[in-house]
């Protein structure tokens, strides 16, 4: 975990973006006794909201859309996937009766 | 070779600064790497329309491009006859700061401009490493154990574990184990896609396995006790007296891992193919003939 104040400080943001970005749902913050901490896991995501916030000059519902639209092409990249392993079951190579 | 940044951004070049910038944040918000994940080619132009605007959007360096820009191989021979006095400004600049490492501007521009570039939110940013992307291959043995490998990418030894069930062209990200973040900034992530190569026996739906089994012809006529082999391990099954050839069956369980579910497992669809004797001897051959009379 590292706290919000000091992933503020490293991308220089104000700590007031990771609160609004908290209260539309978007991230998730521990509290420990009064000091706001985001979870490794949380990272990622949140590291890609700055990038597209700050560079794209993306609004926070914009970034909830386009968060939520880049979910849903990973979800059908995967089930893509899913499906070219099925197709797989009737174009193996010569020696397969099925 | 000289690179046309003008052109790259797709403006004039008397366009403002104002219109420089609106240029590249079209082209931003269309190639940034963030909306386009895995696409090298959105990846290459992305860094051409960063390197156009880090150039074009500060005064003293679109000054220095629009006079020497052309003949940059001499360039810096002008700049050391002092006709070059600007300074660095990041003043109203803002270059995207997505994986861009050591290396990633044109020689074009290290030759012009040396290593000025990327300057983020007005001061010093903290650079993101690369994200790596590699290829694991594995047997479908191996994809259904949870197992430990070891990596070696760019000289470093990265031990990965596995979890049973991954699927094909799966990818799986190993945070952190990118390429290294420059002054400060957090290393990239690596993504390993997974590509499992076929089984001679089994193939593979999801985390079911699908597999034939030759039964002869007299246990599928009168019944009778099989072992037939699973992919982790021999079971002995009961056939069912008249087992018709091509019928399926299906071993609960003894399918493929469900990936990140300890204990759940798919199942096991057998098919029985029946195989017609051959070679009989003369007595075999009557007897078959005397059940193809009593059958009619």
């Amino acid at each position: 975990m590292i706290s919000a104040a000091e992933f503020c400080e490293c991308h220089h943001i104000e700590i007031s973006f990771i609160d609004s970005l908290k209260e539309k749902g978007l991230i998730e913050l521990a509290s420990i006794e009064e000091t706001q901490y985001i979870r490794a896991s949380q990272l990622h995501i949140l590291e890609k909201i700055v990038r597209l916030y700050y560079d794209l000059d993306i609004n926070i519902e914009g970034i909830d859309a386009v968060i939520n639209l880049l979910q849903r092409m990973e979800d059908m990249q995967h089930e893509i996937a899913l499906l070219k392993n099925r197709l797989r079951l009737y174009e193996e190579p010569e020696g397969w009766e099925y | 070779m000289f690179i046309d940044y003008y052109k790259v951004l797709g403006v004039d070049k008397k366009a403002t600064e104002q219109e420089i910038k609106s240029a590249y944040r079209k082209l931003a918000r269309k190639l940034h790497p963030d909306l386009n994940p895995n696409d090298k080619d959105a990846k290459k132009k992305f860094q051409e329309i960063n390197e156009a605007n880090e150039v074009l959007s500060d005064p003293e360096k679109r000054k220095k491009y629009d006079q020497y820009g052309e003949n940059w191989k001499h360039a810096e021979e002008y700049q050391n006859a002092g006709q070059y006095q600007g300074q660095p400004s990041d003043a109203g600049r803002q270059t995207f700061t997505w994986s861009q490492g050591e290396g990633e501007f044109s020689d074009f521009f290290e030759s012009l401009f040396g290593g000025m570039g990327g300057t983020g939110r007005g001061r010093q940013i903290k650079y993101r490493g690369e994200d790596y992307s590699a290829e694991l291959h594995l047997d479908l043995t191996d994809a259904c154990e949870t197992h430990q490998r070891t990596l070696t990418l760019h000289g470093d030894k990265i031990r990965i574990t596995i979890p049973a069930g991954i699927e094909n062209d799966q990818t799986i990200k190993i945070a952190g184990h990118g390429g290294k973040g420059r002054n400060g900034g957090p290393n990239g992530d690596l993504y390993i896609t997974f590509k499992i190569a076929s089984h001679p026996k089994f193939r593979r739906s999801g985390n079911n396995l699908y597999t034939t089994v030759e039964l002869d012809l007299y246990t599928a006529v009168l019944g009778g006790e099989i072992t037939v082999n699973t992919l982790n391990g021999k079971v002995k099954l009961k056939v069912k007296p008249e087992t018709q050839n091509g019928s399926k069956i299906k071993l609960k369980g003894k399918g493929f891992p469900v990936y990140k579910s300890k204990g759940e497992y798919g199942d096991l669809y057998i098919t029985y193919m029946v195989q017609i004797p051959v070679d009989l001897t003369d007595r075999q051959r009557e007897l078959f003939s005397e059940l193809s009379k009593s059958h009619k």
